[in-house]
């Protein structure tokens, strides 16, 4: 019943929440980021983080850095923080928690079979996917030729299974194929965690709801955005988007027939959380769009630890320390190229 | 007596006074301490978790604690209380109509400090929770949380206090 998680809550949540909190407030701010942001070389940037959490998975690289050493390392240390929750968690959270790394999962099995098609080693590629993604048989998805090979040798076995009645087809896996692949099963993916929330029910499902539906319509207009001009039809691409979300039933309609960017805004004024982030564009202007979007999603997980005794906190805490490392990484880069006057282009603050 | 029409009226004033003074003083005690209990586990979960990155808040948010384990002490001590107020009443006096007053006084008594008490517990047990989880993060916080508690704390003393009023005046008929 909402309103009253508050009473049986803690039995099971409790001390996760107070750690996932914990956690939370240890997120770089503002100050960190203008200290990151004047520095001059990668060992400036490692001794700042010296100072931070980040410390002790930093100290033992030799120099000369790399900035993959530095988003590596930051990536562990999120990855044992995730493990170390899973562990302790019981049902349903542990669920909840496994939902939240389905999208890395995804992302790693594009990785693989996309590199294969390109003829990349899988010990390279393998070395690319992202650690919270991993599953036991990943490796032999190099083998597959066609998806129903790819389901039928590696993905019968994983969570990812369910996702992809919607997408074997006997056709063979080329550039485009593996992209409309990524979508369908995102969009699968996206709709049971979103039916997976509403049955937790309460403050859980409320605040879950918001999140995904964002995440929804942000990718909608990723997918119409980046369709315009290929071969996608229209029917294709309408098939990509998720059956839930503010933008669902009639801004979908919409997006699918939209042939350039100014009629995907156009689209998307009609609604008013997303017209404040679309009017910060002047026209014909699209490259500003992720900031905008990050910006927003970051202003929504915020919100989600405004409440207590639900598991937004836990979705939200992940996503916040993604887009860290996203920071980390823009910031890592443009010093290392000697670009500094770029680095506040696309970098996020959290607090 | 008035016998009345319903089966049921006729039913529970059979019933002996002394169950009703014994359920209210089972009462008392029990639903006190389920109430404390229940409100020093909400804590006590979020104060631990939080005290692996702020280990200073440990000592100050005991008192939430404290205050959650007041409420199964006023529980105790009324029930104390009730059972001294439990005398033996001759049998052919037992269904007098002082002697179910006296019963019912008891019963009520029981009933009101055992529910004040249990709500008592939850309200202090899910501030404590937040409480430990903002001073975690900003210690300036944790006094002006504690005034909420100590706020929700009068509510078992409030309960306790028309307990005890409801039980001074249960006086069972004296034999003769």
């Amino acid at each position: 019943m909402y309103g009253f998680e508050a009473l049986t809550f803690n039995v099971h949540g409790g001390y996760l929440e107070a750690i996932v909190r914990g956690y939370h407030s240890g997120l770089l701010t503002a100050a960190d980021y203008n200290n990151l942001c004047q520095c001059e070389t990668l060992d400036d940037i490692k001794m700042h983080l010296s100072a931070t959490e980040y410390g002790s998975y930093l100290q033992n690289e030799p120099s000369p850095l790399h900035t993959t050493t530095i988003v590596e390392k930051c990536t562990l240390k999120l990855v044992d923080e995730y493990k170390h929750m899973l562990t302790q968690a019981t049902e349903p959270l542990s669920t909840f928690l496994e939902y939240i790394t389905y999208g890395h999962m995804i992302d790693n099995v594009v990785l693989i079979v996309t590199g294969t098609l390109h003829e990349r080693d899988v010990q390279e590629l393998l070395e690319k996917c992202h650690p919270l993604g991993m599953f036991d048989s990943i490796a032999t998805l190099a083998v597959a030729q066609n998806m129903r090979e790819l389901y039928r040798l590696v993905l019968v076995d994983t969570p990812l299974a369910p996702y992809f009645s919607e997408c074997i087809t006997s056709e063979d896996l080329d550039d485009m194929n593996i992209e409309i692949m990524r979508n369908t099963l995102y969009k699968a993916y996206l709709e049971d965690f979103y039916r997976f929330c509403q049955k937790l029910g309460g403050a859980t499902a409320e605040i879950m709801s918001d999140l995904l539906a964002f995440e929804a319509d942000r990718r909608a207009v990723n997918i119409s955005i980046n369709s315009i001009g290929t071969e996608l039809t229209r029917d294709d691409r309408r098939k990509l988007y998720s059956n839930f979300g503010l933008l669902y039933p009639y801004g979908h309609e919409e997006l699918a027939v939209c042939e350039d960017i100014d009629q995907v805004r156009a689209a998307m004024e009609k609604y008013p959380p997303y017209q404040s982030i679309f009017t910060k564009l002047s026209y014909g202007e699209s490259q500003m769009l992720d900031k905008a979007f990050y910006e927003e999603e970051v202003k929504r997980l915020c919100l989600a630890f405004e409440q207590q005794f639900h598991y937004g906190v836990f979705f939200a805490y992940m996503r916040l320390r993604e887009q860290e490392i996203r920071n980390l990484m823009w910031i890592s880069e443009c010093v290392a190229q000697n670009q500094k006057s770029r680095v506040h282009d696309s970098v996020v603050f959290i607090f | 007596m008035v016998s009345s029409s319903s089966s049921w009226s006729q039913a529970l004033v059979q019933i002996s006074p002394y169950t009703f003074a014994a359920i209210g003083i089972a009462l008392s005690i029990g639903v006190s301490v389920l109430g404390a209990a229940w409100g020093i586990y909400i804590t006590g979960s979020s104060l631990i978790g939080a005290a692996i990155k702020a280990p200073r808040i440990t000592s100050k948010n005991l008192i939430s604690v404290i205050f959650c384990e007041a409420v199964a002490i006023y529980g105790v001590i009324v029930a104390i209380i009730l059972q001294t107020k439990l005398e033996s009443v001759p049998s052919s006096k037992m269904y007098d109509p002082e002697s179910l007053r006296a019963g019912y006084a008891i019963f009520a008594s029981g009933i009101i400090v055992g529910f004040a008490n249990l709500v008592c517990g939850l309200c202090v047990g899910i501030i404590g929770s937040s409480c430990a989880l903002s001073d975690a993060q900003n210690s300036s916080l944790f006094v002006k949380i504690l005034v909420i508690e100590i706020f929700g704390s009068a509510l078992g003393l409030f309960g306790v206090i028309v307990g005890i009023i409801m039980s001074a005046q249960a006086t069972w008929p004296s034999g003769a």
